[in-house]
């Protein structure tokens, strides 16, 4: 069994796993992460998502041996993460799509929620002032079962409003 | 690993329990120190089964209730808050495990507010009078004079004061729990009814929350089952003609697990096992006993079925005789899944004589019943754990997978942790039946609904699951029991809306055998029967000239019907109508009202469509949800249910429809079985008929059949034209659109 070392929330990781093996099963059997989950293995849900040099991708049908050197991030890292894009001092105890989400009082099982989080969190990294067309477009590729579409889209629009007006210390 | 604290505490409890003796079994059951280390039930008649106070003054409800995504266990904290005079943040839970929470019965039909709040209240009232004598007696002041808040109480007019924590704090109750302490009146609830933040939801945004998926154990195996894609007809299983063991030659380490036509591998790493699973090579026994999902409505009507009256009274056959206007409405509603965004997972470890299963079940308690009897193990010596999966909507695969997990535990000798992929669950879920409904529906001149019939077709429920049935175990109907209301024609949802005199409810009843797997999803029939039968009430106010509100005010049946269904219209600020005045053009938009609800509870509901009548699409602008569920324990809670349900049945109206030919199951994924998307979602006004003083009733899944009703009425103001099955995807529409 090779041992590939890839980066995952700005952590380096030796890991034994053949080049093809999917990143979602390293990184919940070897790196033990919660936020990365099963949905359908066929990058047809979004359950799995992660940022991949800060590009969303699914970690169910992304071969491991893909992202060697580059960075991962998982639902776990995006405060850091986020600390990083905006030059922040320090890290926010949650992302603001995190905090909006709770806010919004927003998920019934929260299953989906990591593929929500994180494509919320790339879209907001992009374009920080996305029109309701935008966010629908964007989120489109995620589904939600509990249909909980109507509050992660309100969700999405106070996480644009709270990084407009952050309170965050800059670097 | 999220699995080790638990097994960690099952051991400290062995150890720890051995100091009792068999004897004091029961006390062992509820003794805060080593709760857990023996079979439950708990014994519902003791305090102690159902909450304890500790030291540091905070308390562990006990509740047999499992939180399925839907709020409820943060409702029922509220409750027990509530009636113990402690803060939210004083309070908590734990999960479901037959070693330590009572049997309340399954996780079901809504049941967990209806059921259990009473039972939780009830058991904190008895608990607090227990506390208060403790604390007269401490105190050295009348019961009558204390008065508690956040669990400190205090004399009238002293200083003194003592907590719950000093008096009790983690030890045993020893009260039988009587039901007869009086409870709270609703003008005193400080808690309940109000909208108090879900206490699951940090976690589930930071990702910390351990979902079944997550559960890992010491020496565990990753499993997969190994079937064809798509289930057949539930009577015919499948058969394994062979086996290439050669095929996965090139995956070292993988075992193959047989027993009879059920075939699992399980490997050290789980990218091995889901490699195995898919690239061995088994030969199955072809089939072709179904007739396919076009021609299942036929098949259902001309097959030999059990009927029976739901309902009836009056002289329904003459009063549609001799009424001035008449309806006969015909419908069809296919087969749908649940398709839990998560595909079930279990973990087993099952040794010689006992096991400990972890899955998603709706009832721990019936699960270990099943799990012992395939095991062949006693029931005490099998413990079953809940551990929340994605939302299931009903009898997803959560059995299945605990039964395969076990079957494959057993014979490897280890732990194994089966997680169903895509295909496992879409392919071989015990689906929602399809349905066909026949109305006549009659009014008089004054638009007084004079006589109603409707007659139902639908199979029942499989009792086998898919696993137990590979192994040899005979498919079989569910065991129907108290729940068989919800199988047949629901005399709530049709014609149970209005005042008629004149009304026959017929279930005729198909053999599962014959059919698909069947279980109960989400409202269960409550769509397909509301689609049909609300769509020929919503026909007479036309066939009248009537505004559809109007008509369905002047037959409502009662003021909670009247309540909802003037919440609804007031919240879309509806202005009368009559239906279907044409408009010419390719956009077609249209509004509807529809009123149902499921086994309680009261649902009315409005939607605005849109209908393009170049390309078929449907696209919902706006549904409007009004809810009675008696008291409403959190209002904001039941808010996201109503959203959720508004959502979920637009998915289904528009997308979802299982396939089948005439061997198997076709649709295995979401492309092939579609759910509604964001750019596609409409905008959801939930609203909560808050009813204080009255019982509280279900609110998870009573507003879907008039929101499907409502839909189908809103289709039918845009195009003036009927649609007689769902989901309404392109081609259907543009072929109805074309018909008329």
């Amino acid at each position: 069994m090779p041992t590939l070392q890839i980066k995952v929330n700005e952590k380096p990781w030796d890991v034994a796993a053949t080049p093809d093996t999917p990143l979602l099963y390293v990184l919940s059997n070897e790196l033990q992460l919660h936020g990365p989950r099963f949905g359908c293995g066929l990058a047809q849900c979004g359950s799995c998502s992660v940022l991949v040099d800060g590009v969303e991708k699914r970690s169910c049908v992304t071969p491991v041996s893909a992202v060697v050197g580059k960075s991962v991030t998982t639902l776990e890292g995006l405060p850091t993460w986020y600390a990083g894009t905006r030059k922040l001092v320090q890290a926010p105890e949650m992302h603001p799509v995190q905090q909006a989400m709770l806010d919004e009082q927003s998920p019934q099982c929260g299953y989906c929620y990591n593929g929500m989080i994180v494509k919320a969190a790339e879209l907001l990294s992009k374009n920080q002032r996305p029109d309701d067309a935008q966010i629908r477009s964007a989120m489109n590729g995620h589904l939600c079962r509990c249909g909980t579409y109507p509050t992660i889209l309100r969700a999405i629009r106070r996480a644009s409003e709270m990084m407009a007006s952050p309170t965050e210390a800059r670097r | 690993m999220s699995g080790l604290p638990r097994r960690e505490f099952i051991k400290a409890g062995g150890a720890l329990v051995v100091g009792f003796g068999l004897g004091d079994a029961l006390a062992a059951q509820t003794n805060p120190a080593v709760r857990g280390a023996i079979a439950g039930p708990p014994d519902a008649q003791q305090i102690d089964t159902w909450l304890a106070i500790h030291a540091d003054n905070t308390a562990t409800v006990y509740v047999g209730f499992a939180e399925l995504g839907q709020g409820t266990s943060t409702a029922l904290l509220q409750i027990a808050a509530d009636e113990l005079d402690l803060d939210m943040s004083q309070i908590k839970s734990v999960g479901l495990d037959t070693n330590v929470t009572p049997n309340q019965g399954g996780t079901y039909s809504s049941a967990s507010i209806a059921r259990g709040g009473p039972q939780v209240r009830s058991a904190a009232a008895e608990a607090r009078l227990a506390l208060l004598g403790m604390a007269s007696k401490r105190l050295g002041a009348p019961v009558d004079g204390l008065r508690v808040s956040k669990g400190v109480v205090t004399a009238a007019g002293g200083p003194s004061r003592v907590t719950y924590g000093e008096l009790i704090g983690d030890r045993r109750f020893n009260l039988a729990f009587t039901g007869s302490a009086p409870v709270k009146k609703p003008a005193d609830y400080a808690v309940v009814g109000t909208r108090v933040a879900r206490r699951d939801l940090p976690a589930k945004v930071r990702g910390t929350h351990v979902y079944m998926q997550h559960v890992r154990i010491d020496g565990m195996l990753h499993g997969r089952v190994v079937r064809p894609r798509g289930q057949r007809a539930y009577g015919v299983g499948a058969k394994i003609l062979s086996i290439d063991e050669t095929s996965i030659r090139d995956i070292p380490g993988v075992r193959i697990l047989r027993r009879s036509d059920f075939l699992g591998v399980v490997a050290e790493r789980e990218w091995d096992a889901v490699r195995a699973a898919r690239q061995l090579k088994v030969v199955w026994e072809s089939t072709s006993a179904l007739p396919g999902s076009d021609k299942v409505y036929e098949r259902m009507r001309a097959a030999t079925t059990k009927d029976e009256i739901v309902l009836e009274r009056g002289n329904t056959a003459s009063a549609l005789t001799s009424a001035a206007h008449v309806v006969s409405f015909s419908a069809n509603a296919p087969y749908q899944a649940h398709a839990p965004f998560g595909p079930n997972c279990a973990v087993a470890d099952v040794k010689t004589g006992s096991a400990l299963v972890m899955c998603s079940t709706q009832d721990v308690y019936a699960t270990r019943r099943t799990l012992s009897g395939l095991l062949k193990i006693p029931q005490e010596q099998v413990r079953v754990q809940y551990y929340e999966g994605s939302g299931t909507y009903g009898h997803s695969c959560y059995d299945d997978v605990a039964q395969a997990a076990a079957f494959m535990s057993q014979d490897a000798g280890r732990p194994v942790r089966v997680q169903f992929m895509r295909g496992d669950e879409h392919g071989w879920d015990n689906y929602g039946p399809a349905h066909v409904g026949d109305v006549r529906a009659a009014a008089d001149a004054n638009g007084a609904i004079v006589a109603y019939e409707y007659q139902g077709w639908q199979h029942s429920w499989s009792g086998t699951e898919t696993s137990a049935q590979l192994t040899g175990e005979r498919a079989s109907e569910f065991n129907t029991g108290p729940t068989q209301g919800v199988q047949g024609v629901n005399r709530l949802t049709c014609g149970g809306q209005y005042r008629i005199p004149n009304l026959r409810l017929v279930n005729h009843k198909l053999q599962v055998t014959d059919y698909l797997k069947a279980g109960w999803l989400r409202s269960p029939l409550d769509l397909s029967f509301a689609f049909a039968s609300e769509q020929a009430i919503d026909q007479l106010a036309h066939m009248l000239a009537i505004d559809p509100y109007e008509f369905r005010k002047r037959n409502i049946a009662d003021d909670r019907w009247q309540g909802v269904l003037d919440a609804a219209v007031q919240a879309a600020k509806w202005t009368p109508r009559r239906a279907a005045t044409k408009r010419s053009g390719t956009m077609l938009s249209g509004r509807g009202i529809g009123l149902g609800t499921h086994l309680a509870s009261w649902g009315g509901a409005v939607a605005d469509v849109e209908v393009n009548t170049q390309t078929g699409q449907v696209i919902i602008k706006h549904l409007y949800g009004a809810l009675d569920a008696g008291l409403v324990v959190n209002p904001a809670i039941v808010e996201s249910q109503i959203r959720g349900q508004l959502v979920q049945t637009a998915s289904r109206m528009l997308h979802e429809e299982v396939t089948f030919d005439t061997s198997g199951v076709t649709s295995v994924d979401w492309r092939s079985y579609p759910i509604l998307r964001f750019e596609e979602c409409p905008e959801v006004t939930p609203i909560v008929v808050q009813r204080i003083n009255e019982r509280p009733l279900g609110a998870g899944e009573e507003v879907m059949a008039a929101a499907a009703a409502a839909i189908a009425n809103a289709f039918f103001d845009a195009t003036g034209v009927r649609m007689d099955m769902f989901p309404f995807t392109r081609p259907r529409v543009l072929a109805a659109l074309k018909r008329s």
